[in-house]
């Protein structure tokens, strides 16, 4: 009793997390992401999901119905406050006039009237498990979140990564919410949907959706700590200077793991001809997003983090009580 | 007794003496890579042998080999085709259509190949393609051959399949009259589609990559050793035989995927699919079955590039196929 009442005294209230957004599609051959909105789609109506109201989209339907990451301009880069209020026309790239419809349907971004949650499904052909990725390193909802899909998903690996980029120059689609974060699952090729990956997505969501409902029920979910894996820098591939052509591959040592701590003098890649070249970084972290598909245009090959343990309060909503 | 033939199966007199068979030498070999242009381990393999060859000039390989990008605009974007996907367009309809400006690009394109590789079906076609590709289904390296009477072919499939112990080396024929093969592979007199997987589109993964550059390297080492008088013994290849193919299910509006391939057959290319075995899970969580009673091997399950030609996997009958003994005819 004494613990209980201790848990009630010491727990941080929070606004309820009322409306939830579920998006998928960001990137239109994320496929497992797809299908999921697609069935929520179909489901619409059927299930009661009081306390919360969960509005799905499919974010780009363009992209989507090509089976392209994006049509002109990676969407998903385009919702920083000054790409938001930038007047479009018709000339304008899809992407661009899209995340000002989004923001418009989800948001404003920073406003009252904003989602209070975001989640926004993609894939990725690194092999990261599930990760939550989101800007910020102290938001409970979120870390509490990630707690309880990393305490009910047995088989499938549950991180966070914090993206250290201050929040007036986050771009992607999730920060629309007041909370959000993307749900990243991989290992899948892109324009393929693997069963085992849609489950654990669907998993992820419904586990997610639980826990929010529990929430604003009025649960009191107890504190603890959450292991967070900040990123530091991006590393892109050895390229040829003139033709800007990659002269090499991840090593196949390297290759596959993700969140495995990478130290000075690990290999990192192997060059075509057979060479192999090494981490030359002096402080040892953890790579991930190893070998993205969609990343060899943007100059990355992988992302390294420093991971450090974040004690999260008990948190209840402040409706009851 | 010996023999002296085209290589090809139906010579008469062939079932009863598979005694030893002599065939021309290779003198021209290309290596093939980006006729998809996001099939990565080819495009880099044929981008560092163009370094050795920079490098080395005509020391770079026993045998003069030329390399080819057979797409260089999807290869440049990174995709699998820029209008048409140009592994459809070595059939004699696409190859012998007039060309306008309306022309898709790869129509183009592999007019351009047939003139510089072939032309198909004569004399001065180029003696082996090796075209390069790979998958997003777990095929480990599947050699692929529109016939399954060229024994040069399946004499380089053999060894790759004794010399290659890493990933399972598999042989797959599709059993099409020349006139009707369409992929790049048939322009040349021999050749085989180098097929490796698993590995995602736009990505390029080394442990891949080296199996492709070993299997190239392999082949040429076959063809140099066979020019040079070595004998090759005969004896039994095992071969898969491509049946048919199998959609998913689809909304039948839509068009969209109601399932995915079941957890059960997911990355299991070439194993035995029976009666009553899981083919896919819907999204709403049924199984659908394989209802046929005949057995076969599926293969290119999952491939990325298929779902748009409606292909979920393709069925397969395993085969035996017999080659003699060949060497190469002396002047």
């Amino acid at each position: 009793m004494e613990r209980h009442n201790n848990l009630w005294r010491n727990a941080v209230a929070l606004p309820a997390v009322s409306r939830v957004a579920v998006c998928g599609g960001t990137h239109g051959n994320e496929l497992a992401g797809v299908y999921l909105v697609r069935e929520r789609l179909k489901r619409r109506g059927a299930d009661g999901t009081e306390p919360v109201s969960v509005v799905t989209v499919m974010s780009n339907p363009r992209a989507t119905q090509l089976c392209v990451r994006y049509v002109e301009t990676d969407l998903n880069r385009c919702f920083t406050q000054a790409m938001l209020s930038t007047p479009v026309s018709e000339a304008s790239p899809y992407e661009m006039i899209r995340s000002q419809e989004l923001n418009a349907l989800l948001g404003p971004k920073g406003s009252g009237q904003a989602v209070d949650l975001l989640c926004d499904l993609h894939n990725t052909t690194a092999n990261m498990g599930l990760c939550l990725i989101t800007y910020s390193d102290r938001d409970w909802i979120c870390l509490h979140i990630c707690k309880h899909l990393q305490r009910e998903m047995a088989s499938t690996p549950v991180r966070y990564v914090h993206f250290d980029i201050p929040l007036n120059e986050a771009y992607s689609l999730d920060s629309v919410g007041k909370h959000g974060f993307a749900m990243e699952i991989g290992p899948q090729p892109h324009g393929v949907v693997r069963s085992a990956i849609f489950s654990a997505m669907q998993e992820g969501v419904q586990l997610m959706l639980d826990w929010i409902c529990q929430f604003n029920s009025g649960t009191l979910f107890e504190g603890g700590w959450v292991d967070v894996y900040t990123t530091v820098k991006n590393i892109d591939y050895p390229r040829d200077p003139e033709t800007h052509e990659i002269t090499a591959a991840v090593h196949p040592d390297l290759q596959d793991r993700d969140f495995c701590l990478l130290h000075p003098g690990d290999p990192m890649f192997l060059s075509f001809s057979g060479e192999t070249l090494r981490y030359k970084g002096k402080e040892a972290l953890y790579p991930f997003f190893i070998n993205e598909g969609a990343y060899y245009e943007k100059g990355i090959a992988l992302s390294l983090a420093r991971k450090k343990r974040v004690e999260i309060p008990s948190v209840h909503s402040e409706t009851l009580r | 007794m010996y023999l002296i033939g085209s290589g090809q199966q139906d010579d008469p007199g062939l079932e009863d003496e598979m005694a030893l068979a002599f065939l021309p030498a290779l003198a021209r070999m290309a290596v093939c890579g980006g006729t998809h242009g996001n099939e990565l381990s080819g495009v880099y393999v044929v981008q560092e042998m163009e370094r050795q060859q920079k490098e080395k000039g005509e020391g770079a390989w026993p045998i003069p080999v030329t390399t080819v990008l057979s797409n260089p605009r999807a290869v440049k974007e990174c995709r699998r085709y820029i209008d048409t996907d140009m592994n459809r367009c070595f059939n004699r309809a696409t190859l012998s259509s007039p060309i306008t400006e309306s022309s898709p690009y790869e129509v183009r394109r592999a007019q351009e190949l047939n003139n510089l590789l072939g032309p198909k079906g004569s004399t001065d076609a180029t003696d082996m393609i090796c075209d390069l590709h790979n998958t997003t289904s777990n095929m480990g390296l599947t050699l692929i051959h529109y016939t399954s009477s060229d024994w040069v072919s399946l004499h380089i499939c053999r060894y790759l399949q004794t010399k290659i112990t890493k990933v399972p080396v598999r042989v797959l024929v599709l059993d099409f009259p020349i006139n009707d093969a369409y992929n790049l592979e048939s322009v040349s007199k021999h050749g085989f589609t180098l097929e490796i997987g698993p590995q995602p589109h736009g990505v390029v993964r080394a442990d891949i990559y080296i199996i492709m550059k070993e299997a190239v390297d392999l082949t040429i080492d076959w063809i140099h050793k066979f020019n040079s008088g070595t004998v090759f013994e005969g004896g039994d290849v095992e071969a898969f035989k491509f049946i048919k193919s199998v959609d998913y299910p689809r909304d039948p509006e839509a068009r969209t995927l109601t399932a995915s391939i079941h957890p059960q057959l997911q990355d299991r290319d070439f194993c035995l699919l029976k009666q009553g075995d899981p083919l896919f899970f819907t999204f709403s969580g049924k199984t659908v079955k394989y209802e046929e009673e005949e057995t076969l091997h599926p293969f290119f399950i999952n491939e990325a590039a298929y779902y748009e030609k409606g292909i979920a996997f393709h069925l397969a009958k395993k085969l035996t196929l017999t080659i003699p003994a060949v060497q190469v005819q002396k002047d």
